[in-house]
């Protein structure tokens, strides 16, 4: 009797282990099956010229050259804006009002922000910055959007990156009648830049990627220039992706694979400087 | 000085919060003004673009709901299995392996999901099921489900790590196998976590845009069948924006009244998931 109990069990036991092994390994093989369908659909199309052509309405000349650079002023423009902000937010919280009520208060209210949908942000972008500050359809209007989006990523890693320095580096400068800014600016900040690096790729990752809230704020789907001002119209990446997947010939979903595949490219050199850039800060770290 | 700019900078997150309320608000009162609250919610046929205009959300409510039950029923069980088996089993060279897989697949852009829906799945879907639609919410759930279970299982994972070893080192010596502890020790004492990251992930889901609406179709539509076209609150308002409604109309108006529930409905799942999180945090430390 007892035995046959204990076989059970064990039979339960491999049974719950294979369960959880083959559902785990799943999502490897899911990831396997999008890259390569993607791959296969899109190789064809990839070329130099897919790069340096305009968008077209026949699918064989279509390329990206409007879209790869839309990203490339949307993602520098998103920086220029949400990095001095982003860290400038998490010094205060992290450095000079730790522990307040306002900061707890500020601190719920970005991990709320963090969890709303991004399609909200572009209705909030509509609102303000396209309708209200009358900046329209532009890449102004665009990057300030994005970088609301992205502001709590970028602050809660500067946070995480700030709280990995000891308090014994801030007490020895504080020490030396140095101002909590010049102990900032000098001792806390430069160790620091590593982890906040590496936070800002991912955050920009996120926004290379993002469509809803563009689409909200009126970026276009079709754009036969290159941007000059930021005052321009312009699309993306994935806007233009989204485009030529939501049309019905076959050929425009081949143009989007290429497209995607180009997007995804991007995405791979982002991630890889981060994981390059955490992994030189953890050799180098000495303390 | 560098303080104020510094604090300015913090408070414009809290200014970013009540500029999403305000303008919902506003916008919505102006709607709410021509159509009553009653018919919004309680409406049953969603048409408002068409004449005679209609403006019951619950087609599109309806829809949203399909997909987070489909992405639910996909992600929460995968999730939380791989969960279990990342920090009850395996070795730390599959955990090095699954781990960035599955970050992997969280950075992957939502439109990417988007076309893998609509040129892989919807295909499968239908050499099984003939009569699919090309736009049907069981494809658009897929992804969605396989979006959000990256999250829950890394989310479960933290709140499985953080049920002590010693209690399982106690069930383990009443000789109990790796299923039992953590069927009767290990999931119990992470429930709070999990519960609270099974929330969070619904409410990405509740909130995907850009994959319900290539894959999913524009058509509210008061239905369950998995295998037909429905339309979800996001992807109605991505359609309206996406054709050229003037401002200060009714049409345009529906994008802010649907964008207020879709806020509401988030923001009250991620208070809620936040809130058990840090009272979980409490018991363990």
């Amino acid at each position: 009797m007892r035995t046959s109990n204990l076989d059970k069990r064990k039979k339960q036991e491999k049974r719950f282990h294979m369960l959880c092994k083959s559902l785990t390994w799943m999502s490897l093989v899911v990831l396997v099956i999008l890259l390569t369908h993607v791959s296969v659909e899109g190789f064809s199309r990839l070329s130099l010229e897919f790069i340096n052509s305009f968008p077209s309405r026949f699918a064989h000349k279509a390329g990206l050259k409007s879209a790869l650079w839309g990203s490339v002023w949307l993602m520098g423009m998103v920086f220029l804006i949400s990095v001095p902000l982003g860290v400038a937010s998490a010094i205060y919280l992290e450095e000079y009002n730790s522990k307040s009520k306002i900061s707890r208060l500020i601190e719920i209210n970005i991990s709320n922000l963090a969890g709303v949908p991004s399609v909200v942000y572009g209705i909030l972008g509509l609102a303000i910055f396209v309708r209200f500050f009358g900046l329209d359809r532009s890449l102004l209007a665009g990057s300030m959007t994005m970088s609301l989006l992205i502001l709590p990523v970028i602050i809660i890693a500067s946070r995480e990156a700030l709280r990995t320095i000891p308090q014994s580096i801030r007490l020895g400068s504080l020490a030396l009648g140095t101002t909590t800014w010049q102990t900032i600016w000098h001792h806390v900040l430069p160790p620091a830049v590593p982890g906040i690096l590496t936070g800002i790729i991912l955050a920009m990752s996120r926004a290379i990627g993002e469509t809803a809230p563009l689409i909200m704020i009126g970026a276009l789907t079709y754009v036969a220039f290159l941007p000059e001002t930021p005052m321009d119209p312009f699309t993306t990446l994935p806007i233009q992706i989204f485009n030529w997947a939501s049309r019905p010939q076959h050929a425009f979903q081949e143009v989007a694979a290429a497209g995607i595949i180009v997007l995804l490219t991007l995405l791979l050199f982002m991630n890889t400087a981060a994981v390059l850039i955490r992994y030189r800060a953890q050799k180098k770290c000495n303390w | 000085m560098i303080y104020s700019i510094l604090a300015l900078s913090a408070f414009l997150s809290v200014i970013t919060t009540i500029g999403i309320i305000f303008v919902l608000t506003t916008e919505s009162a102006g709607f709410f003004k021509e159509v009553s609250f009653f018919e919004f919610l309680f409406g049953t046929r969603w048409e408002p673009l068409l004449e005679p205009k209609s403006f019951g959300v619950l087609p599109l409510v309806s829809g949203t709901i399909t997909i987070v039950i489909g992405a639910g029923l996909i992600a929460l069980p995968i999730g939380i299995m791989t969960a279990i088996y990342l920090s009850e089993y395996a070795s730390p060279k599959t955990r090095s392996t699954i781990k960035p897989t599955l970050e992997i697949l969280a950075g992957i852009p939502t439109v990417v999901y988007g076309y893998f829906a609509l040129t892989f799945i919807t295909p499968l879907i239908r050499t099984v099921f003939p009569a699919t639609q090309i736009f049907n919410s069981a494809s658009a759930s897929i992804v969605v489900g396989i979006m959000i279970l990256p999250m829950v299982a890394s989310l479960c994972d933290d709140a499985i790590r953080s049920v002590p070893t010693s209690l399982r080192q106690g069930g383990f010596s009443m000789g109990a196998t790796t299923f039992e502890v953590t069927k009767s020790i290990v999931v119990p004492g992470a429930f709070s976590g999990i519960i609270a990251s099974f929330v969070l992930a619904l409410s990405r889901a509740f909130g995907e845009t850009m994959a319900v609406t290539l894959a999913a179709g524009a058509t509210p539509n008061l239905t369950i069948n998995p295998l037909e076209s429905i339309q979800t609150m996001t992807a109605y308002i991505v359609q309206v924006s996406l054709g050229d409604t003037p401002a200060g109309g009714i049409e345009y108006q529906t994008i802010f009244a649907v964008g207020a529930l879709l806020f509401f409905v988030t923001l009250s799942m991620n208070i809620f998931a936040n809130h058990i999180m840090n009272k979980y945090r409490e018991v363990h430390e």
